[in-house]
């Protein structure tokens, strides 16, 4: 059985059909590399399986059960998480403090209830070296690298371990080893029986970390193949349409 | 061998020394706090007074300057957490005349200071309701809606008391009276009052998730809704946590003047948004500081006290604030570019 079923679903923008008739699934420790063009209905698709928006038909199912996220907050309760495009951090606070942002831990101080500093920038800690990521807890997000940055939203995704992970172009804007230590902590993702949704543009990191390829063009998805019976100039062919489907 | 491990260390002191420079903490993190720069040019024009003024550093006047600066700080505490959140409360000045005379009518009409407390409160919290409902849930800009709540407030305050002053606060005038005009150990109430609310506001900021859920949002909004957190609940909070402030210090400063009319606080969120900004607030949002609220406050009513000893006009005293202002948001600037 699949971890995430997702049955026709489809979402309109007033008169634009961003979304027509999607089916996608995804199995226990599966990464599916989700490709397509701009405008092509990707990131609709994860923002809806994310809670941000509900689809205006359709069906989501994680371990059979259906399921309906009104906010970001129901999608979490349920596993799963999301890595944003833009990464979604405060730049004003630090990089432990974003990773706990929204579950901070508090302990008891008499009457009152604390935040637990230590415990948070211990746990971030632990989190940024699982990541083999250099990012120091205790830095001001506003002064952070593009892969710092990347680091700390992934390490948010760490907190609750999640049953599906969703990402949002991880690879965009990072360097060429971050790019690695990202492929591989998916890899360590799936390892570890999480499925995972790789959104992006880069068909390398695709071909590299994913065992599925599914094409979205203009709202439907035209190909859903393994990755080992297809190839990169074919997925190319479909995003931009010169193979109509396979 | 020896060459290439000696490089090895050499750049990792180097790393360490690029990444240690983003350390945040200890006696380093409050020399950039602009508080801080603040309480020097505080300390620096209290020296220079107390050679101008032999008047300046009696007990009486270091008395009245704490008073005075007082009623402003508490608002100021207030306002620092709208300002925080990247929003700005322009209604309080006017909410201290209506508060202010809705205390009052209660109290002439005998009915003891509990309940004219309790009234002052609830008005405070219906204002600041009403503004942030406006503000989070219906997404009009933070000026627009305190402006008009400004003009709405000013002249509720001047039916309800039907242009009357008010001055006899029934069988609670004493205790009333002492609470908002006398002292305890030397140091007036309402400066003790000031002294509880820094303390605890500077614990809301640092160990409470309210605290930490204003910051997050005056820092980046998106994310923090994307965090989960209930942004617009917590707007409409950061209203309300003003508007009481502002209620609070309408409640201590009728009890120190001993009358109240519906002009009290008329203009008044001029100087507390002058005081929470020199104080090191950022108008963007995302930053605040508990200390910087009395501190703000401290160097206006002092610029004000200066003045007078010095024997410049009170005509003046406008200006030195504007000036001050300016400079503090001007030593902002220069500070953020020097540090990166």
């Amino acid at each position: 059985m699949s971890l995430l079923e997702i049955r026709s679903i489809t979402k309109n923008f007033g008169a634009i059909h961003a979304l027509q008739g999607v089916d996608l699934d995804v199995a226990r420790g599966e990464a599916v590399g989700l490709m397509g063009d701009n405008g092509a209905g990707k990131s609709t698709l994860m923002k809806i399986v994310a809670g941000n928006f509900l689809p205006t038909s359709g069906k989501i199912r994680i371990e059979g059960n259906s399921v309906e996220f009104h906010k970001p907050i129901d999608a979490r309760e349920a596993g799963v998480e999301i890595v944003y495009q833009d990464l979604a951090l405060c730049d004003n606070l630090t990089a432990g403090a974003n990773v706990f942002l929204g579950r901070e831990l508090k302990k008891r101080a008499g009457p009152f209830s604390m935040l637990d500093y230590a415990a948070m920038y211990r746990r971030a800690g632990e989190l940024f070296t699982e990541l083999r990521s250099e990012t120091r807890p205790r830095d001001l997000v506003r002064q952070m690298s593009g892969g710092q940055r990347q680091a700390v939203a992934i390490a948010r995704t760490r907190l609750s371990d999640p049953k599906l992970v969703l990402m949002d172009e991880p690879t965009a804007a990072i360097s060429v080893r971050q790019v690695k230590e990202v492929l591989a902590l998916i890899h360590q993702l799936k390892d570890t029986g999480h499925a995972v949704i790789l959104v992006s543009h880069r068909m390398p990191d695709v071909f590299e970390v994913c065992d599925r390829v599914a094409v979205l063009r203009r709202g439907a998805k035209v190909a859903d193949k393994r990755i080992s019976e297809t190839t990169p100039e074919e997925v190319t062919g479909l995003i931009i349409g010169a193979i109509e489907a396979a | 061998m020896t060459n290439s491990k000696q490089s090895q260390e050499d750049h990792a002191a180097i790393d360490e020394s690029i990444t240690s420079r983003q350390e945040v903490s200890g006696f380093g993190a409050i020399l950039r706090t602009q508080p801080f720069w603040v309480f020097l040019a505080l300390v620096a024009l209290g020296l220079v007074m107390s050679f101008v003024s032999d008047a300046f550093m009696t007990e009486r006047n270091m008395f009245n300057i704490t008073r005075n600066m007082a009623f402003f700080g508490i608002m100021a505490l207030g306002m620092s957490a709208v300002i925080c959140t990247a929003g700005i409360d322009l209604s309080v000045g006017s909410l201290v005349g209506l508060t202010g005379i809705v205390t009052g009518l209660i109290m002439q009409a005998g009915y003891g200071i509990e309940l004219g407390f309790l009234g002052c409160m609830l008005v405070a919290t219906a204002v600041g309701l009403v503004n942030g409902i406006l503000i989070a849930y219906l997404r009009m800009p933070p000026f627009v809606v305190t402006l008009g709540m400004l003009s709405i407030v000013v002249s509720l305050a001047r039916v309800v008391s039907n242009n009357q002053m008010i001055y006899q606060f029934g069988p609670d005038q004493d205790l009333f009276e002492w609470i908002g005009g006398e002292s305890v150990l030397g140091v007036p109430n309402v400066v003790w009052i000031l002294i509880v609310l820094t303390a605890a506001f500077w614990w809301v900021w640092r160990f409470t998730t309210w605290g930490r859920w204003v910051i997050a949002i005056g820092g980046n909004a998106h994310a923090a809704k994307l965090a989960g957190i209930p942004v617009e609940r917590i707007v409409v909070s950061v209203y309300v946590v003003c508007s009481l402030c502002a209620g609070l210090s309408a409640f201590l400063f009728v009890g120190y003047t001993g009358s109240v009319t519906n002009g009290m606080g008329f203009t008044w969120e001029l100087t507390v948004i002058a005081a929470t900004v020199i104080g090191g607030a950022n108008l963007m949002g995302g930053i605040v500081f508990a200390l910087g609220a009395p501190i703000g406050a401290a160097l206006i009513e002092l610029i004000r006290n200066s003045l007078l000893l010095a024997g410049i006009p009170a005509l003046w005293q406008q200006f030195f604030v504007g000036l001050f202002l300016i400079l503090a948001v001007l030593l902002e600037q220069i500070r953020n570019r020097g540090g990166k």
